[in-house]
């Protein structure tokens, strides 16, 4: 018989449902965009110009959410724009995740002067300003996706790093490391099989928020025009656009805002939910 | 002999005192100690808090490297081996842990943490090796897919007890294994372990600052203080005719059930 506790299933929470379907949908509408959008998003047209959303007087059918002071489609943009905002997302948080949290298992595990290294490394990172770190980087590199990726791994692993180390250190410190030593495991065997396994929770609900963050420092970019070609639609870039008309067409500006706003929380909170629910001894 | 040990010295740099430039000073904790352990023993090590039997302890399974003295485990030298020469051998000498919620890994289960060291050691017929400690310490079966901390506190200390039998080995080091259980489960734990010694046919070393318990199962004590061994004879000889005044104290603080009732 097992134990009640087991094999009970836990209802999926608020916060994992709302978290999980908006990033669902993104995800679809940024796989759909061609056959979604109603529009081209780099299509302009000067007479359509400022319209206003869908509910409001002197609103044009088709352009749901209005058009920026070009005449483009501000719907079609945020949809385009997704596809940009998610893969930004995927790719620069997975590689900073990988390599923040091997360096800094590495430094927790091993300590000595792997340790002195990687955490010497890390204060010294952590002393420049991230943005105009940024932003200098992509100045060196061109502008370009690869280089924000690129920009984004270099800016955060540290983020990574630090936390995987405290939280190995402090596994490393508990007795079934040294029970692992006993049975005869090696010390990297013992990295991986014990203690990889109780850092990964951490990981997971840290990668959620890197993705979130490289959402935001990718539109932080394009606000400074330092991201991809100011033509290809980005929410950052929309929302630097936007700035300069705000008392003419606000909703240029505030479309993309909230998108943005709820994709960086989902991101958070996705990880904090799937922490909760997956995670054994929190169960 | 299963453990012969000659003039072991052990010291570990007090960080806390480590000036800024340069090397910590080293605190001395083993102060040169020289004891045997016949096959089949089982040994009581005794002490205060901070006498180190927690580090001989740990000196003796190589969890820690000796400073000076040398240690031989059944006739062969191991106080200089490194941990890959150690490896094949490690099988033969298995630690019991003080915390059982720390000593088991909390993302793996009860069948998984078993398991583990019998793969490292390349035993075949896992399944009914893990069934068969759990046997032995009177565990179901079923325990196996239970996460450690599903467990109570006894329940997790015969998970460990089992972890180690199941290996096999000629000698176990349990250190302060009941000190964290209930004084029900203490006896319950402290007659398994009996059991087992008999029935495998085990060298035992148990660690613990409480002389009851140590009453109940050694054969033989050590007495540690202050990293110094004060005081070693079979255990009654030692509960009639206490040697050390240390010794003394020790008996002197342990509750007696009629405290005007001497022991004897």
């Amino acid at each position: 018989m097992r134990d009640a506790r087991g094999g009970e299933k836990r209802p999926i929470g608020m916060r994992l449902w709302l978290s999980g379907g908006w990033l669902t949908v993104l995800v679809l509408a940024a796989l759909c965009a061609p056959l979604i959008a109603p529009k081209d998003p780099l299509m302009q047209d000067l007479f359509l110009g400022r319209l206003p959303p869908f509910w409001m007087d002197g609103s044009e059918p088709g352009y749901f959410l209005g058009t920026d002071s070009l005449g483009r489609d501000v719907l079609s943009r945020i949809l385009y724009g997704a596809r940009l905002a998610l893969i930004v997302a995927v790719i620069a948080g997975s590689l900073t995740c990988i390599v923040g949290a091997t360096l800094g298992l590495v430094a927790g595990f091993y300590r000595g002067w792997a340790d002195r290294i990687i955490s010497r490394f890390v204060d010294i990172w952590m002393a420049f300003p991230p943005v105009l770190f940024a932003i200098l980087l992509i100045a060196v590199l061109g502008p370009g996706l690869t280089s924000i990726i690129i920009a984004i791994v270099v800016i955060d692993w540290t983020r990574f790093a630090r936390v995987i180390r405290a939280e190995a250190m402090s596994q490393s410190a508990m007795d079934y490391v040294a029970s692992a030593q006993v049975a005869g495991r090696t010390r990297f065997g013992t990295m991986m099989t014990e203690i990889l396994p109780n850092v990964l929770p951490t990981i997971v609900a840290l990668l959620t928020l890197e993705m979130g963050i490289a959402v935001i420092v990718e539109a932080i970019l394009s606000f400074v025009n330092l991201s991809i070609s100011t033509d290809s639609p980005t929410w950052g870039g929309m929302i630097s656009e936007g700035r300069t008309s705000v008392h003419q067409a606000w909703w240029v500006l505030v479309f993309p805002l909230i998108t943005l706003f709820l994709t960086v929380l989902s991101f958070s909170q996705l990880g904090e939910g799937l922490k909760d629910r997956f995670d054994p001894v929190l169960r | 002999m299963m453990y012969e040990i000659r003039d072991l010295h052990l010291s570990l740099p007090d960080m806390t005192r480590k000036p800024l430039l340069g090397a910590a000073p080293r605190i001395e904790i083993l102060k040169g100690l020289s004891f045997d352990v016949p096959k089949g023993a089982v040994l009581g090590i005794v002490g205060g808090s901070g006498s180190g039997k927690s580090t001989l302890g740990r000196a003796m399974l190589r969890l820690l490297e000796p400073t000076g003295g040398s240690i031989h485990f059944a006739g062969t030298d191991i106080t200089h081996r490194t941990e890959d020469q150690l490896r094949g051998m490690r099988q033969r000498f298995q630690m019991i842990f003080q915390d059982p919620m720390s000593s088991l890994n909390p993302r793996r289960r009860v069948g998984g943490i078993i398991a583990g060291p019998l793969r490292l050691h390349g035993m075949d017929g896992l399944t009914a090796r893990v069934n068969e400690a759990l046997d032995m310490v009177g565990l179901p079966q079923n325990f196996a897919q239970r996460y450690p901390h599903e467990l109570s506190g006894g329940q997790r200390q015969r998970v460990g007890i089992a972890r180690a039998v199941a290996l096999r080995p000629d000698f176990i080091l349990a250190d302060e294994i009941v000190s964290g259980l209930d004084v029900s489960s203490q006896a319950q734990v402290l007659n398994l372990l009996g059991n087992l010694v008999k029935d495998l046919g085990l060298t035992l070393a148990f660690i613990s600052h409480d002389l009851s318990v140590i009453r109940r199962l050694c054969n033989r004590v050590l007495v540690l203080h202050n990293g110094e061994i004060v005081e070693e004879s079979e255990t009654a000889t030692l509960f009639d005719a206490p040697q050390a005044a240390y010794t003394r104290e020790l008996l002197a603080a342990i509750p007696l059930p009629d405290p005007y009732q001497p022991w004897g």
